[in-house]
């Protein structure tokens, strides 16, 4: 329990001990004073301009800022501030570096894949490998991912060039439509050389693993999918 | 048809239902046609009445006094090795082959599927070549 006031009310609004014996009392002299700072002078909002005619005092004072002419009759609703910021994304628990992710949407969706980590802006970047399963290094959300419990040793890695820059696209300008842009459209656009070799580089330790691991290697090219009588809710992974 | 599983002191039960559903208890005393009380000292069932709405009859059976106390019980089913017998019949062996399924990872259930295509494999090929012979 907290102790008894040293300066109670004897009514209300009226304290036992005056200001200075309050002061004493509290042994306030031997904390060091605080001083306010000094505020910084406001920024001038007015400028003074010379004018002439000789019954105008010479000088006037004006505005920095013109007030506006004209008023809107009625006032616009103003829209409420916003005080939520974005957080930084966190991972499940359950996903860390090699485990094994079954994609559930987009092109890859039933896909089972390699987790490497994750990028800057919470999204994952994962990998098939693309020799074993044709899934590339990319990018998914967290959301539309199953873990598993499967784990791959994925510490001869290097993930550092992957960031959510190296996934950004090149802006290409439209051009207008001709005929013949149009019949060229269905040719398919070659993989950048240095990406596939990025590629490369990265499945080449999990290649390692896998190769000692037959049955693994079958596991990431079989994509999931669930038969009679199987529901996800109830399953482990 | 003749009954062979009696509602009787000593008969042992599966209990189906509420928070001890799927463990084993033993019946200690009868209350009327509907409930029974069961003890359970060594699968974590406390002593208490139940009806057999909750609980169903197994074919197993432990000799034991009317209404004995519940160390004394617990020394009855381990002399009479009760969960060694529940564990040999198909029922418990059943229910142990359905938890384990439900226990399997994603990669298990691959294992699984690749030993069973294997299994196919293996044993089309010899029904095939006793088809041919014939």
């Amino acid at each position: 329990m907290a102790h008894a006031p040293t300066n109670p009310l004897i009514a209300p609004g009226v304290h036992r001990y005056s200001r200075s014996q309050a002061y004493a009392k509290k042994a306030l002299f031997k904390k060091a004073k605080q001083v306010a700072p000094a505020k910084a002078a406001a920024p001038a909002t007015t400028k003074t301009v010379q004018v002439g005619g000789a019954k105008n005092n010479q000088t006037r004072e004006v505005p920095l800022v013109k007030a506006p002419r004209f008023y809107a009759a009625e006032d616009a609703p103003v829209p409420k501030k916003s005080r939520k910021a974005p957080r930084p994304v966190s991972l499940r628990a359950s996903i860390t570096p090699g485990t094994v992710l079954i994609v559930l949407s987009g092109k890859y969706r039933g896909k089972r894949v390699v987790f490497l980590k994750q990028l800057e802006s919470g999204l994952l970047l994962v990998t098939g490998p693309h020799k074993v399963n044709g899934v590339p290094i990319r990018r998914v959300n967290q959301a539309y991912v199953i873990a598993t419990s499967t784990k791959i040793d994925i510490s001869g890695v290097n993930t550092e060039k992957f960031t959510d820059a190296y996934f950004k696209r090149d802006k290409v300008e439209k051009k207008k439509a001709t005929e013949e842009a149009l019949f060229e459209a269905g040719q398919k656009k070659p993989v950048d050389a240095s990406r596939v070799q990025d590629q490369r580089e990265v499945d080449k330790a999990i290649l390692a693993t896998l190769k000692k691991d037959r049955i693994l290697r079958g596991y990431l090219n079989a994509s999931f999918a669930l038969s009679r009588g199987q529901f996800p809710h109830l399953m482990k992974f | 048809m003749v009954f062979s599983r009696f509602v009787e002191v000593g008969r042992v039960v599966l209990i189906t239902y509420g928070p001890d559903a799927g463990k084993l208890a033993v019946v200690v005393d009868i209350i009327d046609h509907s409930r029974v009380i069961v003890d359970g000292p060594t699968t974590g069932v406390a002593r208490q009445a139940i009806s057999f709405k909750r609980a169903t009859l197994t074919d197993l059976t432990i000799s034991i006094p009317r209404t004995i106390g519940t160390p004394a019980l617990k020394a009855q089913i381990e002399k009479q090795d009760l969960l060694g017998r529940w564990s040999k019949t198909a029922w418990a062996q059943k229910i142990a082959k359905r938890e384990a399924r439900a226990k399997l990872t994603d990669l298990d259930r691959f294992k699984l599927m690749v030993a069973r295509k294997q299994r196919r494999a293996i044993v089309g090929k010899a029904l095939g070549k006793i088809r041919k012979s014939k």
